[in-house]
């Protein structure tokens, strides 16, 4: 069944759209994360423009975070302490990041420089997680207890603060340069920044992985809500129909990928993602390398 | 617009050669106006008419091509080159005006039935449709306005049909444009040339008028005039069936 969009202007199979969202909506329960490094291109290539694949795949974020964190708040693996800490960080960096992106859009290039963030942090997220999954993973079978209350210059901080839910009992900075730089990349890169927060928190914070996931979501709408109304006002290319098509099949996917996440082993959980992340990395950075077939782009004109 | 129009075709019936006169098109279009609702996946338009003359008709081959145009743009071309490993954008050319949608139809090859200067007087080919900044950064603009022409035929935007104007007793010809699913809205100009031995003897303007109407014009509307509510309006849709979908998941799930 085709369906005209009316922002995107283009005709698309509505059935493609709920399948798209349903298979995105699986990974971003699963892994907690908003989905939209993959939503985004896929996008592209089924001939949205992208203007309007960022600013609505924001939108359909927001939607299929919700119930994902609906699912999490039922089971208390929410740390809202903690979610509202990095938002104030992330706030901050979604304002700086705007900034920054207006300043790479005047001086040109700006495509590159996202296509390359992405490169560059897809990498190093995917990579380290990967490395790090597979080493637990070995440890755990030969029965040995992985450690993780380490103490490191992150406990060593002023303005603690007890997060009963992590429980962690810590300094507000690290979760707040996490939400700032967080915020920053989310503005650069069109994303909500879940498969940034995830290895973030797991990793710098020292969040239990179960909790992680529900708290990633929680901030991810937040930060998708501001960016969705920052393209709705400034652009006008937020599409509602494609951001409903997209969300009732995310939404299901969601439920469905939430559920198979608990019944999965942390360290089986990591290593998934990581991969997922570092083909997406691959995939990106062959773009770069490699001759396109076409080597012309038509943008829109007039500065 | 239709004023301008009327002055133009007025201009050319003085500039054209003394036979113009003595030949004439009398033409029709199926539907003058598109209307893209939810399900629009398309349309196809009949363009169809006959040659009126006050003498008898003249040896020559009669020829007919028959153009549609979508609005123009301005954009910007951008040229990848390799640099430090990478592909990156380098030149880049800004196109003054190129049609969003261009369409030509002829009863025989382009070639035969209009010569080189009228197609560069007149603006009739794909190539003389697209204007194009001359930049001093770059060598050679032609290769840019040939990526537009090669990027907009491939998606289907772009396409000259060659034989498709089918003409009958040297007086009646139809012919079919086909309008894909992606257009642009706005007024599709629509041109119809009677040529002979590849000079324009008569001409002939129609507006097709390509409009959003129903939910997509709304849509459209609210998002362009008040894009804080519409902004808004998407959340709220978004969290709403958030919550919807998964109550009923669970219900489903619950039976």
């Amino acid at each position: 069944m085709q369906i005209y969009l009316p922002i995107a202007e283009v005709s698309v199979n509505a059935f493609l759209l709920l399948g798209l969202g349903g298979l995105v909506g699986v990974l971003s329960g699963m892994f907690g994360v908003g989905g939209g490094f993959l939503m985004t291109p896929l996008l592209f290539f089924i001939g949205i423009p992208p203007a309007v694949a960022v600013a609505t795949e924001a939108n359909q974020i927001v939607a299929s975070s919700f119930s994902g964190v609906l699912a999490h708040l039922k089971r208390k693996t929410v740390d809202i302490k903690m979610g509202v800490v990095l938002q104030i960080g992330g706030l901050i960096g979604a304002a700086l990041g705007i900034q920054l992106f207006n300043y790479l859009k005047a001086i040109g290039q700006v495509d590159l420089l996202v296509k390359l963030s992405y490169v560059i942090f897809l990498g190093i997220v995917g990579g380290l997680m990967f490395i790090e999954s597979v080493r637990a993973m070995r440890k755990s079978s030969k029965g040995v207890v992985p450690t993780r209350r380490k103490h490191t210059w992150v406990h060593n901080l002023p303005f603690k603060m007890k997060f009963r839910a992590s429980g962690l009992y810590i300094s507000a900075i690290p979760p707040i340069l996490v939400g700032v730089l967080v915020g920053v990349l989310a503005a650069i890169m069109g994303v909500g920044g879940g498969f940034i927060m995830v290895p973030a928190m797991i990793y710098i914070l020292g969040m239990p992985t179960k909790v992680v996931v529900g708290t990633s979501l929680f901030q991810i709408i937040i930060t998708t809500a501001f960016t969705t109304m920052m393209h709705a006002t400034t652009n006008y290319t937020v599409d509602v129909a494609l951001a409903v098509l997209l969300l009732v099949g995310g939404v299901i996917g969601a439920q469905i990928g939430t559920r198979i996440g608990v019944k999965m082993k942390a360290e089986q959980l990591r290593v998934l993602l990581a991969m997922m992340v570092l083909a997406v990395c691959i995939k990106l950075g062959l773009d770069l390398l490699l001759m396109p077939s076409e080597l012309y782009t038509l943008g829109s004109g007039g500065h | 617009m239709k004023q301008l129009l009327t002055l133009l075709a007025a201009i050319l019936a003085v500039t054209l050669p003394a036979r113009a006169q003595d030949e004439s098109i009398v033409a029709g279009l199926s539907q003058n106006v598109v209307s893209i609702n939810a399900t629009f996946v398309g349309s196809e338009i009949l363009i169809f008419g006959a040659v009126k003359r006050e003498t008898p008709a003249p040896d020559d081959e009669l020829g007919v091509a028959v153009v549609v145009e979508g609005p123009s743009q301005q954009i910007t071309v951008r040229r990848k080159a390799k640099r430090m490993g990478i592909w990156v954008n380098t030149d880049a050319v800004e196109v003054q005006r190129a049609p969003s949608f261009y369409a030509i139809s002829t009863s025989a090859p382009f070639d035969e039935i209009i010569g080189e200067d009228i197609d560069r007087a007149m603006h009739i080919s794909i190539p003389e449709s697209i204007r194009i900044f001359y930049s001093e950064e770059v060598d050679d603009p032609e290769n840019f306005a040939e990526a537009v022409i090669r990027i907009r035929s491939n998606a289907g935007l772009y396409k000259i049909d060659e034989g498709a104007v089918n003409i009958s007793e040297d007086t009646l010809f139809d012919t079919r444009i086909q309008l894909p699913a992606n257009l642009t809205e706005g007024v599709y100009k629509t041109r119809i040339f009677l040529t002979r031995d590849g000079e324009i003897v008569a001409n002939h303007i129609a507006d097709i008028d390509v409009r959003k109407v129903g939910l997509e014009r709304w849509l459209y509307n609210l998002a362009h005039e008040q894009a804080l509510i519409y902004g808004l309006m998407s959340l709220a849709i978004a969290i709403a069936a958030g919550w919807g979908a998964s109550a009923i998941f669970r219900l489903i799930l619950r039976s």
